[in-house]
């Protein structure tokens, strides 16, 4: 299936959990990212039990706190 | 009031733009603008806003010009080290552009101060370094009502949004729940920064606050801008509002403003 990542679009297996793409895009600070699925924020807690479908938008929020 | 020829020369570039205009630029110069943060993201905007006239500026600091700051914190020179940075900064601004007002509040924010400070002013910039600061600021603007453009940068990434009391548009609480607990994140002492992130992040924050006042173009509201250098990658991020989110929906969990236990600064110490 094709999703878009970030803004890119990108080749995944079918059935892949947002848990499962946020360690196949190694994502830094895994317990600290906010995500969006589709414009929709997904719980922290559903991470493992929300499935990714084909067209699919997913968003990865970082905290930045610099600015001084 | 007309504007005097001085005025008139001073600020041409801009009155020559249709989306400004005279009209415009006396917005400007009627507005009120508060910077939180005299550092690397306050110091580009500050200075940009200054330059653009908005007429009264109020910038907060408690800290002291160091060494360590002048990679990025460009409204300060070495001649400044250990001068306050409000003071160095409302030098730097007045220097510039002695047509404005700049107010000083040499004081970090705390829940007990910062609704006192903002309340007179029609935009807030966050120009902070620490989460506990960046969601005090977006707690009491929400709480109160005024708009505010958060940002916040690290290595060679910056991100900011916009928020305006409105209730379709998300907040940063809606975004991220709480701040991070210490060390999990890492600050840009701990990370690194390149100083031209605060100056472009910092002049975003500068452009949202006069798109603000004259009205021109849209917000960043509803969005997060992201910007990574290194891939040279430019894009908004749609935000959703939280129905849940602590401050800004319909049954809020924070109902008085909240001093997080992360010290106020550590970039300097």
């Amino acid at each position: 299936m094709k999703i878009t990542v970030a803004g890119k679009l990108k080749e995944y297996s079918d059935g892949l959990t947002v848990k499962q793409l946020i360690e196949a895009e190694e994502v830094e600070n895994p317990l600290y990212v906010t995500v969006t699925l589709n414009d929709e924020f997904v719980n922290s807690e559903d991470f493992d039990k929300t499935v990714i479908n084909d067209g699919n938008v997913i968003e990865f929020l970082y905290f930045m706190g610099g600015g001084r | 009031m007309a504007l005097s020829n001085e005025q008139l020369e001073r600020y041409s570039r801009h009155i020559i733009l249709k989306d400004i205009g005279v009209k415009g630029q006396k917005k400007l110069l009627d507005a009120k603008v508060l910077i939180i943060g005299a550092g690397g993201l306050g110091a580009p905007a500050a200075l940009y806003l200054a330059a653009a006239g908005v007429g009264t500026i109020g910038i907060a600091d408690a800290d002291t010009v160091d060494l360590s700051n002048l990679q990025r914190q460009v409204i300060h020179s070495t001649s400044d080290i250990g001068k306050p940075k409000v003071e160095s900064a409302k030098e730097s601004m007045l220097a510039i552009n002695p047509d404005i007002n700049v107010i000083t509040y040499k004081e970090f924010i705390y829940s007990k101060n910062i609704l006192d400070i903002i309340k007179d002013y029609d935009f807030v910039l966050d120009g902070t370094d620490n989460f506990p600061a960046k969601f005090l600021i977006n707690d009491a603007c929400v709480k109160a009502k005024i708009p505010f453009c958060h940002a916040g940068i690290i290595r060679f990434e910056g991100q900011l949004m916009t928020w305006v009391p409105d209730s379709n548009v998300p907040c940063y609480r809606c975004v991220f729940k709480e701040p991070p607990p210490k060390d999990a994140v890492p600050t840009c002492r701990q990370a690194g920064v390149i100083g031209a992130m605060a100056g472009i992040i910092g002049c975003l924050q500068a452009m949202e606050a006069i798109k603000y006042i004259t009205g021109a173009g849209e917000l960043l509201t509803g969005n997060l801008l992201i910007y990574d250098a290194l891939s040279n990658d430019f894009r908004k991020a749609k935000i959703p509002k939280n129905k849940n989110c602590g401050i800004c929906s319909d049954n809020p969990t924070v109902t008085e403003l909240i001093d997080y236990e992360q010290p106020p600064c550590e970039l300097n110490k």
